[in-house]
């Protein structure tokens, strides 16, 4: 079993971080015995939310009731077509990672060379590394960032693209997860169309995220994940330049 | 596939009953817009959605909302529940548990949670429930079902599903290595849906 499938018992009671979630989410987009499975605990905790039961309030009747009086609900969802999966989602087969894994190495290793960091800022080493990958997440507030990795040069940088404001009081903020641990910050982002570099070794990194935090940043991200770059399937739907 | 089980001859899980396809009925019926058939739905299964906000944010007043919130999502989605996905009441828990997690994780984030922990808090806090569980013969199997776990997966289950705390966290409070309790939770829900007869549900 991979490591990935452990993850549904606790994805089915919501005991992942944002991060994990979803990254287990486009993981449970592909695996119908990871569906099957997380239906079958979510049976279970209905199961067990009736040794919980508690009435609520009449007072809270009226109100569910008055509230959906003023809401029209919404049509069935219409069916995805089935001959346009999501390619840019899609991870690529374990083998052809590796391949590409490979060659991405080959590449840094061959395109790497010392008289190149001179003065150059080391984000921009990074987005004009021969090596470098890029992944394009599309924001739900609108916008987009792009991560550009350099594996021979173990960093990444985030650049936005059209990204509102983080709102007053708060910041994006940047996260690197090594692989089996939890998201650890990779420093504030405070101009989303500035290309920003993360903190922290973005080579080893299994996954790289954005979060809007208050003013100052956090410890640990909120829920407020805007972005999720999953690394290891970097290779997916990439340009790399 | 192989690898699904036929259901036990047991009682069966609500879900699957015909108390199941009634439930699924009415929201159907809601989902066209009947007003009537959300409110019988609502009355079927609020004590259920309540005492799991109850239970995890461990505030009547948050819960009312979240509960709330959870029933007008319910109306507004209702098109979207698919009765051959999983049974309506776990469609319902399941919205009412991610937006009790999400309200507990944000109060957290801003520092509003208290930190301290007491285990022991945790699993007797049964009380204010005792009485409506008790009249209700499914509260005994999960009782009976819970009792059987090893004590750290009982413990790893009920500090995630009821306790609203992400695995990492429960690996702390457990003093187990990180990345260990998920195993935990998953093979408490494993023992737990056998044990309640919940069969997996067929996916397409």
């Amino acid at each position: 079993m991979s490591e990935i499938h452990a993850l549904s018992g606790a994805y089915a009671v919501d005991a992942l971080d944002a991060i994990e979630r979803a990254q287990f989410e486009e993981h449970l987009a592909e695996c119908a015995e990871c569906r099957a499975e997380v239906a079958s605990f979510r049976e279970t905790g209905a199961l067990l939310a009736v040794a919980e039961a508690v009435p609520p309030p009449a007072s809270l009747r009226s109100s569910v009731l008055a509230g959906i009086s003023q809401v029209r609900p919404l049509p069935p969802e219409a069916p995805l077509p089935a001959t346009e999966p999501d390619v840019r989602r899609r991870p690529l087969p374990r083998l052809l990672l590796a391949a590409a894994a490979v060659v991405l190495l080959a590449v840094g290793v061959l395109a790497w060379h010392p008289w190149q960091h001179d003065t150059t800022s080391a984000a921009e080493q990074v987005l004009n590394a021969p090596d470098a990958v890029r992944v394009t997440e599309r924001l739900p507030q609108g916008g987009e960032l792009t991560l550009v990795r350099s594996p021979s040069l173990g960093r990444a940088v985030l650049v936005g693209h059209d990204v509102p404001a983080a709102g007053s009081g708060q910041t994006y903020q940047m996260w690197l997860q090594q692989p089996g641990e939890d998201m650890v910050s990779a420093g504030l982002m405070p101009d989303a169309d500035e290309p920003t570099l993360l903190d922290g070794d973005a080579g080893t990194a299994a996954a790289a995220a954005v979060s809007i935090e208050p003013a100052g940043g956090s410890v640990h991200p909120s829920e407020d994940v805007v972005a999720v770059f999953p690394l290891q399937t970097a290779g997916t739907g990439n340009d790399a330049s | 596939m192989t690898h699904l089980r036929s259901v036990p001859a047991d009682p069966p899980p609500e879900g699957g009953g015909s108390v199941g396809a009634a439930l699924a009925e009415l929201l159907k019926r809601a989902s066209r817009g009947d007003e009537g058939a959300f409110a019988e739905w609502y009355d079927a299964t609020s004590a259920r959605a309540f005492g799991l906000a109850v239970r995890v944010l461990r505030d009547r007043a948050q819960a009312e909302e979240v509960t709330q919130e959870a029933y007008l999502e319910c109306w507004r989605h209702a098109a979207r529940f698919d009765p051959a996905k999983g049974s309506a009441i776990s469609w319902l828990l399941t919205i009412v548990h991610r937006k009790a997690v999400d309200r507990v994780r944000s109060a957290e984030a801003s520092g509003r949670r208290d930190e301290a922990y007491s285990h022991k808090e945790q699993t007797v806090d049964h009380d204010s429930t005792a009485e409506a569980a008790t009249a209700s013969l499914e509260a005994t199997r999960v009782r009976a079902a819970l009792s059987d776990l090893t004590l750290k997966q009982r413990q790893a289950v009920e500090l995630a599903f009821l306790g609203g705390y992400t695995h990492t966290e429960v690996a702390r409070m457990l003093d187990l290595p990180i990345g260990t309790a998920k195993t935990r939770i998953r093979d408490g829900l494993i023992r737990l849906r056998d044990a309640l007869g919940v069969g997996e549900v067929a996916q397409a």
